[in-house]
């Protein structure tokens, strides 16, 4: 994990919690300039909260959130950040190039409107009307907005949703250039693969706490979990049954498996059925590892509340 | 190099002051921008004081006494100066709290005030038309009887009185959310047009409805209004400190609430 770059916002022992529901249990966290960091979990994992409490938009009730070494509802320390929400309703008779420039007004050293626009690749749209645009070109303006006022630090939320795959390359590179230049980024995002194409860091929040941070590669080899494929006549119901098997699925004539001990499984696999064939072992892909991570937690927790 | 506070990052550079005014000025023009082009607010809040005047101003009352359009200009600039506050602000701020918009904007590091100014002057700018276009039309059709002052005067008060209705368009805003902003907004503005007097005379009216009267800001704004075009309506001091006090007291609230709630 690359740690060098200067820690610009970081939570520390960050509890929160909404009535009965406690969204965040204890989290620290720092992002560094220059690091992409995937912020994963299922829905209601605290994501969201932790997006919140760095923007401003929501206090902790206990432990500290700082921005650029302020309270992040300053908004002085806002300054230096670039948002882009899932979900947030541009005004539609405003053009392109106003919503642009509007933004780029809050900022002390914004980018040149035709940068940002480039940079996101919306120069085509300038003049026309946010609502008259496609969900995937309005997903580009938000991406222009995010980083029109040269920010040093951007909150990108479910930036791909809705975009197809030149547009979501495009907007990969130019998430990387940007961290190239020391930008530190925020990503959260259900795209598995995308964390991976894209992020130095992924840190995997589970019922408010962070349940693994690491690079890439590292929460992939956290996981001894191997995919198993084979043309079998099996039975999966019997398969998954065995020792090692985490879980088996027919898929036709093919047999799929889950397995954290392939070399044993492969075995035993082939003395039951001679007539295997096209066997494959695969290492985990990341969303395995996320599967196999967020499961493994879901029951230790089932666990300890039945032994309490 | 300071290697005593190796961990602290650099603030982000300060805002010189001429940029903070700008992100106001360019804030109130977006504002202004995009309701101007959207004729589901800017028709409706034209129209209806405009054709209410014509019917009942020009049409029914422009054979009676030369004195009643004069009267009804003053009530119907009243009730037209009303909309552009409590729609402009207290519907898009329901619906924004609900789509998102204020969420982003917040996050943003947009000068929270300049939320609030922008559209307070994008309510005063709708303000300026309403009166305009109904002074215009009281002009022309009614022959109506004023001197510039007169008119002046009548602007004056039509522009600086859409302002309490802001204060009330945002608590209303804070209070409801989504789409069933509009309904809610129109169940208080009708029926305080009609309570405090603008669409009947209040001499018309049981004296129990004519005494709640001067709890709403529109009567006080349109005895304001009626003083413009020449009628007397006493002193205008207790309207106007009336209308203040209703503004800071209301504003205050509903700041309060924004900041606790969103």
């Amino acid at each position: 994990m690359d740690a060098n770059g200067e820690v610009l916002a970081s939570l520390r022992g960050v509890h929160k919690r909404y009535g009965a529901l406690q969204a965040l249990a204890g989290v620290d966290l720092d992002l560094h300039a220059g690091q992409v960091l995937a912020l994963l979990g299922p829905n209601g994992a605290g994501k969201t909260t932790t997006i919140g409490l760095l923007l401003g938009l929501l206090r902790a009730d206990a432990g500290q959130v700082r921005l650029f070494g302020q309270d992040p509802q300053q908004l002085a320390a806002r300054r230096g950040i670039g948002v882009m929400l899932q979900d947030a309703a541009l005004p539609p008779t405003l053009k392109v190039g106003e919503l642009l420039r509007l933004t780029a007004s809050y900022y002390p050293a914004p980018r040149p409107l035709a940068e940002s626009a480039a940079l996101a690749g919306v120069e085509e749209l300038l003049e026309r009307p946010y609502g008259r645009l496609s969900g995937g070109q309005q997903r580009r303006v938000q991406f222009a907005i995010a980083l029109c006022g040269r920010p040093r630090l951007l909150f990108l939320d479910e930036p791909t949703v809705g975009l197809d795959l030149p547009a979501r390359q495009r907007l990969w590179a130019t998430v990387r250039a940007l961290a190239g230049e020391g930008v530190a980024v925020v990503l959260t995002t259900h795209y598995l693969e995308e964390a991976g194409h894209l992020a130095d860091r992924v840190c995997v929040l589970m019922r408010g706490r962070i349940v693994s941070d690491g690079s890439v590669d590292a929460l992939r080899a956290r996981v001894e979990t191997r995919r198993i494929r084979c043309v079998t006549t099996l039975d999966a119901d019997v398969v998954a049954a065995w020792p090692g098997v985490r879980q088996a699925q027919r898929d036709g004539a093919r047999l799929d498996l889950a397995s954290d001990q392939a070399e044993a499984v492969v075995r035993r696999l082939l003395d039951a059925d001679p007539a295997l064939s096209d066997l494959e072992v695969q290492a985990a892909g990341l969303d395995e590892a996320f599967c196999d991570l967020t499961r493994d937690d879901s029951v230790a927790s089932s666990d300890l509340r039945e032994a309490a | 190099m300071d290697t005593l506070h190796p961990s602290l990052p650099a603030a982000p550079a300060p805002m010189p002051r001429r940029r903070v005014f700008a992100a106001y000025l360019q804030e109130t023009r977006a504002e202004c921008l995009r309701y101007l082009r959207s004729p589901s607010f800017l028709l409706p809040t034209l129209l209806f004081p405009a054709v209410f005047f014509l019917m009942f101003g020009v049409v029914l009352a422009g054979r009676s006494t030369p004195e009643a359009p004069r009267f009804l200009l003053a009530s119907y600039s009243t009730f037209g100066v009303m909309a552009p506050g409590l729609f402009g602000f207290g519907m898009s701020l329901a619906l924004e709290r609900d789509n998102g918009l204020l969420t982003l904007k917040r996050a943003l590091p947009m000068p929270p005030a300049a939320y609030l100014v922008g559209k307070m002057v994008m309510a005063m700018l709708m303000a300026a038309l309403i009166t305009t276009l109904l002074q215009a039309l009281g002009l022309a059709l009614a022959h109506v009887q004023l001197q510039v002052p007169q008119r002046l005067h009548l602007a004056l008060v039509c522009i600086a009185g859409s302002v309490p209705f802001c204060a009330m368009g945002l608590l209303l805003g804070t209070l409801v959310k989504g789409q069933g902003a509009p309904a809610m907004v129109n169940l208080l503005y009708l029926p305080m047009a009609f309570l405090s007097g603008l669409w009947f005379p209040l001499q018309v009216l049981p004296p129990l409805l004519r005494a709640q009267a001067p709890l709403w800001p529109s009567y006080h704004l349109n005895a304001l209004a009626q003083s413009a075009v020449g009628f007397d309506t006493g002193s205008a001091w207790p309207h106007l400190l009336w209308l203040a006090a209703f503004t800071t007291v209301v504003l205050a609230i509903a700041v309060r609430r924004l900041r606790r709630h969103g």
